[in-house]
């Protein structure tokens, strides 16, 4: 049946994109004729943000490294690594009354149901439907969506139900004498396999406790921008464990510590070996992505891969994240 | 070689009316938007029920469920059993003056909603606005303009 909607969708999907060409010409037009002052200071802006962020990362650097030695540790360590690829909003319309969006990657560039979505700010959504052109995007906002989540500052679990609207989350869940605040920020606890934990979700609202009730109506604002976002990242989270035992140890310290030492000393880019299969993996879209598409969007990026953060946003918004959920923590 | 035109015509009309289905409207036109492709098919079923049979609207059904990324069949079904009466009443609605032809859409576009709509709970308690009614409304008042529009392509071919 999937097949079968595979292949009639090659011969819909065009006209998705043709309903999308108004505004890919628009927004072409509005580029080209953007001033060169304007430019001047965009770029002066952006060069701002990315010597903060890089700043940033320094200390995102040590934090994981710190990170994978505890983890070491307790033995249980989980690959960092995360792929991601850049998919654009078509901007075309097929439910009103659902919070589906429909992106222009589809499963040519390997996307397949259940892949989280991610933008700049958090969590988006997941794949709903991969098909061949294009893929619908469930937004994390859909009444039939639920996200496992914790609170950051204190590590509860509970679940964010879809509430229908774009920039509203309920937390049904949630018994009268939780300890949640308003402002607390909601990050996803990994539970459930779908969502790789730790990406920020959303902030809780002002609430009223109730106190003749069990549960308490709790409502949060997601964090990514859901109404206004053309770019979203479809990520391919990999959080497989790593087993301790089999990197071969290059420098002996100690017997738990040197097992993921290399990974540790030369920086997080020496994880190649870890990461290869995954790359490999990925090449297949990348090469055919160039093939069909002028600008190849995939880009393979490991948040441990740190020493390429030049190459894209993406980079940016893991350390922007991680200091912010340190602080919380402290 | 009449045939061929035709056809063409109607293929291309309904591509029109695909993509004016999934068009974003600004804001609230978005919620109201009604199902082009519907009242293009049925006005073809009346005025050449000869070309569009059931088959084509089930076909045309299924295209829609992939574009809007609908349950497999909930269009084909609908729009096969509305087509389906059209092509039985369509020599008695060709007499209908607009108004009463309106009247007739009206519950054609009714009918298919209130079935969608029990499709859509079958699946899943569906949480469905109350503007889910709305494109009936809408989809009656296009249907002159429609109808007067489809009429000029289908003419158009004969004069020339």
């Amino acid at each position: 049946m999937d097949s079968l909607r595979a292949t009639l969708s090659v011969l819909v999907d065009p006209l998705k994109y043709l309903v999308n060409l108004p505004t890919v010409l628009i927004e072409q037009a509005s580029d080209s004729v953007s001033s060169f002052s304007t430019l001047k200071k965009e770029n002066a802006k952006l060069r701002d943000e990315q010597f903060i962020d890089k700043t940033r990362l320094l200390k995102f650097d040590s934090l994981e490294k710190e990170n994978i030695r505890l983890r070491a540790l307790l033995e249980n360590s989980f690959k960092l690594g995360e792929q991601l690829l850049i998919a654009e909003l078509l901007s075309i319309n097929t439910a009103p009354y659902e919070n589906i969006v429909v992106v222009n990657k589809g499963t040519r560039f390997g996307v397949h149901p259940q892949q989280p979505v991610l933008d700049a700010n958090g969590v988006v959504g997941q794949v709903f439907r991969a098909l061949p052109f294009s893929s619908e995007i469930m937004l994390i906002t859909d009444p039939n969506h639920a996200i496992p989540v914790q609170v950051n500052r204190n590590g509860l679990l509970t679940i964010a139900v879809g509430s229908g609207q774009l920039n509203r989350l309920n937390l049904p869940f949630l018994p009268n004498n939780a300890d949640i605040r308003p402002g607390d920020l909601l990050i996803t606890s990994g539970l459930g396999g779908t969502f790789p934990s730790g990406y920020p979700v959303a902030v809780v609202d002002d609430f009223t406790p109730i106190t003749n009730k069990p549960f308490v109506n709790i409502t949060a604002t997601p964090k990514a921008m859901l109404d206004r976002n053309r770019e979203l990242l479809i990520v391919w989270s990999d959080s497989s464990p790593v087993s301790l035992s089999t990197p071969p140890t290059l420098n002996e310290k100690g017997s738990e510590i040197s097992t993921s030492a290399p990974s540790i000393d030369n920086g997080l880019v020496n994880e190649a070996p870890e990461v290869k299969p995954t790359k490999k993996k990925e090449g297949k879209p990348t090469t055919r992505s160039g093939l069909s598409n002028k600008t190849p969007k995939p880009v393979q990026s490991e948040t441990a891969g740190t020493d390429q953060s030049s190459l894209s946003g993406l980079t940016r918004k893991a350390p922007r994240e991680a200091p912010a959920r340190i602080d919380g923590d402290e | 070689m009449n045939n061929y035109t035709n056809s063409g015509r109607i293929i291309l009309t309904i591509i029109i009316a695909m993509c004016f289905r999934i068009v974003p409207w600004p804001g609230f036109l978005t919620s109201i938007n009604p199902d082009w492709v519907l009242l293009v098919l049925i006005y073809w079923a009346i005025a050449v029920p000869e070309r569009i049979g059931i088959f084509h609207a089930w076909t045309i059904g299924l295209l829609i469920d992939v574009l809007t990324g609908r349950v497999f069949g909930q269009y084909a079904l609908a729009y096969t059993l509305v087509i389906y009466v059209c092509l039985l009443l369509h020599k008695r609605l060709r007499q209908f003056p607009l108004p009463q032809q309106g009247f007739f859409i009206f519950f054609c576009l009714l009918f298919t909603q209130m079935l969608l709509f029990w499709l859509q709970n079958i699946q899943h308690s569906a949480q469905l606005h109350a503007y889910f009614w709305l494109p009936v409304v809408t989809g009656t008042l296009c249907w002159p303009v429609i109808y007067t529009a489809l009429r000029r392509v289908r003419l158009s071919r004969r004069t020339k």
